[in-house]
């Protein structure tokens, strides 16, 4: 029905057209048919995002490279400079991870709010809510993949050929990153509705949540290792977000075992000496994990924004 | 066949309200007890259809529902229970411009609400220079919308709202927006829709703006369904319900809601009547209480348009307990050939209030000779200078 003119046309094309069913809960299947038929507004969401976010500034989408290049040095001025902690190629190592936990930390971190912050629309148009969380997901994968082509060039400037074998197994990280990303925002955007403090919280818990996964300091140093000592290193792992960084870091430093550039050199592990194909096997069983998750995720949305007119 | 393309099915809906609210972590910890809520019924058991090509209007006071049953068709909020069913694409315009984003340009927030409202890049790619010409912006379309006048805030969202073609329209009194010029680009538009066959639903206070669009009244009153069908009998229910609700807002100056319109006689008994020529009627108004307000007629063409509205002009008429009589006098009738319905009410003098409302109490057949059309004698003199 390309514009209709008469009534003909028109009625030719309701004749046609799908029914939409509203009632006072939405199933888990049509919740992500909905999604899929969204994602334009998703596109436009995310694209006008980043608009708002650099509008004005000079630098514009530089500042998404120029932020985490600062990060990057300050860690690198502390912990190789001034602590002399003596990890070889440590800006490699340091980026390798960096990256992974900025993806999540900026997805939770913009979406915790998002609801809240965008009352007005939520309260006067109809569209699934969920995908104002993950819009703001979606621009994280946006400043991801800004990222990730600084770290190429890092490869390339520092001549370090990353872990050719193990590139296969990033998509899968990727997802799970996604999904991840996706899962912890979506709950916590519909949780900050009804409890306002979530967004101070997080700001503390995120703090927390980034010195226990393995981004600046080696695995012998994480708690891994001692947990390990006591068979409870399955328990690192039940933070997704350390098995993710670890992956990263073992495709783009690569070496497992090195020496240590201060004192009298001692060999340290870098990271978990695994074959590539442990990184797979434990890299898709997170994946299903990670599945279930975000579908978790979307259920407890979906009974939670029932409310959201009488809360916002 | 027709196809019914809103079909609202025993919908409820009931919000909790909250006496005191723990928003905050530390009082939710300090008072996890505290802070009971009621359910408050919004809505309860509301069933309607609308077909296609039928313009539904929704009428009714502050707070009774018009809201929130419009919200739940158009998918901003979930019904408690009962279900609707939609066909077709729907664009609501609950609040002109809501989802725009201040920062962008008007060219981006188009795109922006048109994918909100649910239509597809392409589709707006197609009539984006319609949406621009509708609203009169071509040289701000690339100006940050937060430099706009909120006149041409609105005529941007309504352009887009109304030229995605949406087979559903939903308007919540939104139609005040811009100048009178605009305003009636508006209604033509809508006017070309329900031409076109398309479903509109429209909730307005003006009961004017229901006569001249509507081809059905619902009228809400407190969450319930009181009336649903031909426009003027929903607007008999919904005055004779502002009559009957008076008396809980009594102000002073003796029990109210107790005058009643009886009748509308002629001495001829006949309302016949040549056009130009004069003409006298009588109201007989029942009342129950000395009361001194103010007389108002209205005069429509079947078509519904208003005519004419007429008061009394301050000088109150005062009505004694037990019968009375109003003479209306309309000395040369200007009215070109037709049938006209008159409704004649009294309300109190600050105007706020109907006392009481005769809708249709006569209808008056004009005939006229001359070679004018329209509705109104004008007396052009048409001469060369």
């Amino acid at each position: 029905m390309e514009d209709p003119t008469s009534s003909e046309a028109v009625h030719e094309g309701i004749a046609h057209a799908p029914v939409r069913v509203m009632s006072a809960r939405v199933g888990l299947g049509q919740r992500l048919l909905n999604l899929r038929s969204r994602r334009e507004l998703l596109r436009n969401l995310v694209v006008s995002d980043i608009r708002i976010k650099y509008k004005g500034s000079a630098l514009g989408l530089l500042w998404s490279m120029l932020n985490p290049a600062f990060t990057l040095g300050i860690y690198y001025l502390v912990f190789s400079v001034v602590l002399k902690n003596g990890y070889p190629n440590y800006v490699i190592f340091l980026f390798s991870g960096l990256i992974v936990w900025n993806m999540f930390q900026n997805a939770v971190f913009s979406a915790t709010g998002v609801i809240v912050d965008r009352a007005g629309l939520v309260k006067k148009v109809s569209f699934p809510r969920e995908i104002l969380p993950l819009a703001s997901v979606g621009s994280a994968v946006i400043y991801f993949l800004i990222q990730m082509v600084v770290l190429i060039i890092f490869l390339f400037v520092f001549h370090h050929a990353p872990e050719w074998n193990m590139l296969e197994i990033l998509p899968i990280t990727f997802a799970s990153l996604y999904l991840f990303s996706a899962s912890i925002s979506i709950v916590l955007s519909a949780f900050t509705v009804y409890m306002r403090d979530m967004k101070h919280l997080m700001e503390v818990l995120l703090q927390l949540w980034f010195w226990m996964s393995p981004v600046v300091y080696s695995y012998s140093n994480s708690l891994a290792v001692q947990l390990a000592t006591h068979h409870l290193k399955w328990f690192y792992f039940m933070n997704p977000m350390a098995l993710m960084v670890l992956t990263f870091q073992r495709t783009f430093y690569v070496q497992t075992l090195v020496h240590q550039t201060t004192g009298n050199h001692p060999l340290i592990h870098m990271l978990p000496s695994w074959a590539p194909s442990s990184f797979l096997y434990l890299n898709s069983a997170m994946l299903a994990v990670m599945i279930g998750l975000f579908l978790v995720a979307l259920s407890i949305f979906g009974r939670l924004e029932g409310n959201f007119e009488s809360e916002l | 066949m027709k196809q019914t393309v809103v079909d609202v099915a025993d919908v409820s809906k009931s919000f909790k309200i909250h006496y005191e609210r723990h928003q905050s972590l530390k009082e939710r910890l300090l008072h996890p007890k505290t802070g009971h809520s009621e359910d408050f019924s919004a809505l309860s058991n509301i069933s309607f259809q609308m077909e296609e090509g039928e313009t539904v209007g929704i009428i009714g006071h502050n707070g009774s529902g018009k809201s929130t049953l419009l919200k739940c068709i158009c998918g901003v909020l979930q019904p408690t229970s009962g279900e609707i069913r939609l066909r077709g694409s729907l664009a609501a315009l609950l609040e002109l411009g809501a989802g725009f984003q201040l920062e962008l340009s008007g060219r981006d927030n188009v795109y922006l609400y048109g994918t909100m409202l649910g239509f597809s890049k392409k589709r707006i790619d197609q009539i984006f220079d319609d949406i621009v010409a509708f609203s009169e912006i071509e040289h701000f379309i690339d100006t940050p919308v937060k430099f706009y006048s909120s006149g041409m805030y609105v005529r941007l969202a309504f352009a887009v709202a109304v030229n995605v073609n949406p087979d559903i329209l939903v308007i919540d009194e939104v139609l005040a927006v811009g100048d009178e010029r605009f305003q009636a680009k508006c209604i033509d538009r809508i006017r070309r829709f329900q031409q076109e066959g398309r479903a509109i639903l429209l909730v307005t206070h003006s009961a004017d703006q229901i006569r001249a669009l509507a081809s059905r009244a619902i009228v809400l009153e407190s969450g319930n369904m009181i009336a649903n069908g031909e426009v003027a009998e929903s607007l008999r229910v919904f005055r004779g319900h502002l009559l009957s609700d008076v008396p809980s807002n009594n102000e002073g100056g003796g029990p109210l809601g107790d005058v009643h319109i009886d009748s509308v006689t002629t001495p001829t008994g006949s309302f016949d009547v040549q056009s130009g020529a004069s003409m006298h009627f009588d109201v007989h108004i029942t009342s129950a209480t000395a009361y001194s307000g103010n007389f108002v007629l209205e005069i429509f063409t079947r078509g519904g348009v208003l005519v004419s509205r007429s008061d009394s002009q301050g000088a109150p008429v005062n009505l004694r307990p037990g019968s009375n009589t109003v003479g209306i006098d309309l000395p040369n009738i200007p009215l070109l050939d037709g049938v006209f319905d008159i409704n004649v009410g009294i309300v109190d003098p600050r105007g706020s209030n109907v006392k009481a409302w005769g809708e249709k109490v006569a209808t008056l057949q004009v005939t006229y000779g001359g070679r004018q059309g329209g509705l109104v004698e004008l007396d052009a003199t048409i001469r060369q200078s």
